[in-house]
């Protein structure tokens, strides 16, 4: 266990030292929602939503994943740096199982990804959005699941990588469609028939189903149209989980030297 | 055996190339063993299969009884590693850098409080304990890192290109603690390098070039090879001056980036006829004893480029 805790403790230390990275990680997503949440909300109503929830409750849970997303993924960079500069050969020869270090940094990662979403959900009360202890727990239990899911994509990836450049590139790439295609943004109703499946075969579709689910319990979700049942969105995010982790341990182990 | 390591016909190729090609050689405990080579020579891919980080495809490898393909976890726990690039984290400090350290080699509470105490006095660093690893200066860098590969009482202490980055005094330092360490701990210490003063320093040698181990030995003993004192003579036309001195003294002479170098027996005298034989033609002479660049000269017939760094 010391092994774990020390690189997950490490991880969080450095986040919390490293201040533009606090700050930018809250921030993005607070002026994304603001900017785009309000002007949209007056002329885009999404298709299936009633006039009661309004876009921004809607928009609310996708502005979560989005920060679960971006801090999640981006706490993995530190891979990157750390193989760089040699850090992560120096743990490399410990006598340290793989498959603790991974486990150790999708920890730290969905630790930081968890405490900024925890974060906005406090601030939720502010524009309207109310729920109690049930979906709050459940909320948390479910972006605990994404975040470890996302890290570890993000692990999957860095492990691979030699520059940071890379990783942006990669990244900005793969991350913005899967978080527009996940319902996030807008629903899989009424887009063109392709678009749909696509939505139909992210991951991340479901998370937020999962996340939605336990946010809004069975009052507002209904108001959202259709979209995957609660047991398969969990069942869903839950192998996501169990595979990006899978998979980073893989590639971690391939990647020694 | 048991307090050795010992490689044995270690080969290993990358896709592109062949980095190591039939090596063997073994070390003692107790012993400071330099690994002398160019970039490209193999000692780092060498380094990197002894400190766990590519896996042996051909040869065996025994460290202090064990076997490298098979009980990696066991050579793991006594292995200290100091890489090229710096190991630490920059944003925490120099303790923090060691607690983690430790905490990945089971060391925890009062022991590792006081272990690390020890060490950051021993060297030299434990006023600057709490301060950030990044606002430190190289050498200081350098001391802690040392200190951190040391932590967890490593039998064998493998170095990759300690000295790099480090002023002369910081060097002779280190050279000197690392030699205390060795004899006092009886330490298997193993270093890379691409100095031939810092070679120099060691108790043997293995000199690469090209994969291939060239010279293995104490650098004394292999300097006395080199036959005699070597020469360096810059002039105006070195092609032909070459063949008049071959043909008149019969001595061979080599044409490197510096001039035309030789070895000769009583150099000072070689130096004194050259010079009254042809006082036109020569506008340079150097004369000094044989380092291990001339062996590496000597046995591979390339001059032996130093001062450049991966």
């Amino acid at each position: 266990m010391l092994p774990i805790t020390t690189i997950w403790w490490r991880e969080i230390i450095r986040f919390y030292r490293q201040r533009s990275r606090l700050f930018s990680a809250i921030a993005q997503p607070l002026i994304f929602w603001i900017l785009i949440g309000t002007g949209l909300s007056a002329s885009f109503q999404p298709a299936g939503t009633s006039d009661e929830t309004g876009y921004i409750a809607y928009f609310y849970p996708g502005i979560v994943v989005l920060v679960l997303l971006f801090t999640s993924i981006f706490a993995t960079i530190s891979v990157v740096n750390d193989r760089r500069e040699g850090f992560l050969q120096s743990i490399l020869v410990a006598p340290v199982p793989r498959w603790q270090i991974v486990l150790a940094q999708a920890l730290g990662g969905t630790t930081l990804a968890l405490l900024q979403g925890l974060l906005l959900l406090l601030l939720s009360p502010m524009v309207g959005i109310r729920f109690g202890a049930t979906s709050l727990l459940l909320s948390i239990g479910v972006m605990t699941l994404l975040a470890f899911g996302l890290t570890n994509l993000g692990l999957l990836i860095a492990w691979r990588m030699e520059s940071t450049q890379g990783f942006h590139a990669i990244m900005n790439l793969l991350l913005i469609p899967i978080w527009l295609l996940s319902g996030a943004f807008f629903p899989s109703t009424g887009v063109p028939g392709w678009l749909a499946w696509v939505m139909k075969f992210n991951p991340l579709t479901y998370g937020l189903a999962a996340f939605r689910h336990s946010l809004y319990l069975d009052t507002t979700t209904k108001a959202f149209g259709e979209g995957a049942p609660w047991a398969l969105s969990m069942l869903i995010t839950g192998l996501f989980c169990v595979l990006t982790y899978v998979g980073a341990t893989l590639t971690a182990s391939a990647q020694a030297n | 055996m048991e307090n050795r390591l010992e490689v044995e016909n270690l080969s290993h190729a990358y896709p592109e190339r062949r980095a190591l090609d039939n090596v063997s050689f073994s070390v003692s405990c107790g012993e400071i063993f330099g690994l002398l080579g160019p970039n490209g020579s193999g000692k780092t891919t060498l380094f990197k299969i002894l400190s766990t980080l590519i896996r042996i495809t051909s040869g065996t490898v025994h460290i202090l009884g064990y076997n490298l393909a098979t009980e990696e976890k066991i050579i793991r726990d006594f292995l200290g590693v100091v890489f090229q690039h710096p190991g630490l984290d920059g944003k925490l400090t120099v303790v923090e850098n060691l607690r983690h350290h430790g905490h990945l080699y089971g060391l925890s509470g009062k022991v590792l409080h006081h272990r690390i105490s020890e060490l950051l006095e021993c060297f030299g660093v434990a006023d600057r304990a709490k301060e950030r690893v990044e606002i430190l200066s190289g050498g200081l860098k350098r001391r802690v890192e040392i200190a951190k590969a040391l932590l967890h009482a490593p039998r064998v202490l493998l170095l990759d290109e300690p000295t790099s980055g480090l002023d002369i005094t910081a060097r002779q330092q280190l050279n000197d603690y690392l030699g205390v360490l060795a004899q006092t701990e009886d330490i298997l210490v193993l270093m890379t390098t691409h100095l031939s003063e810092d070679a120099e320093t060691c108790d043997r040698v293995g000199i690469f070039d090209t994969g291939r181990l060239v010279a293995l030995g104490e650098p004394d003993k292999l300097k006395a090879e080199v036959g005699g004192d070597v020469i360096l003579i810059e002039c105006t036309d070195s092609d032909t001056l070459g063949t008049t001195i071959t043909e008149q003294f019969g001595v061979s002479t080599v044409l490197t980036g510096e001039g035309l170098r030789l070895e000769h027996e009583g150099g000072h005298e070689f130096v004194r006829d050259v010079v009254a034989a042809f006082p036109d033609e020569i506008q340079s002479v150097r004369l000094g004893k044989p380092t291990l660049a001339d062996v590496f000269m000597k046995l591979t017939g390339n001059p032996f480029v130093e001062g450049k760094e991966n």
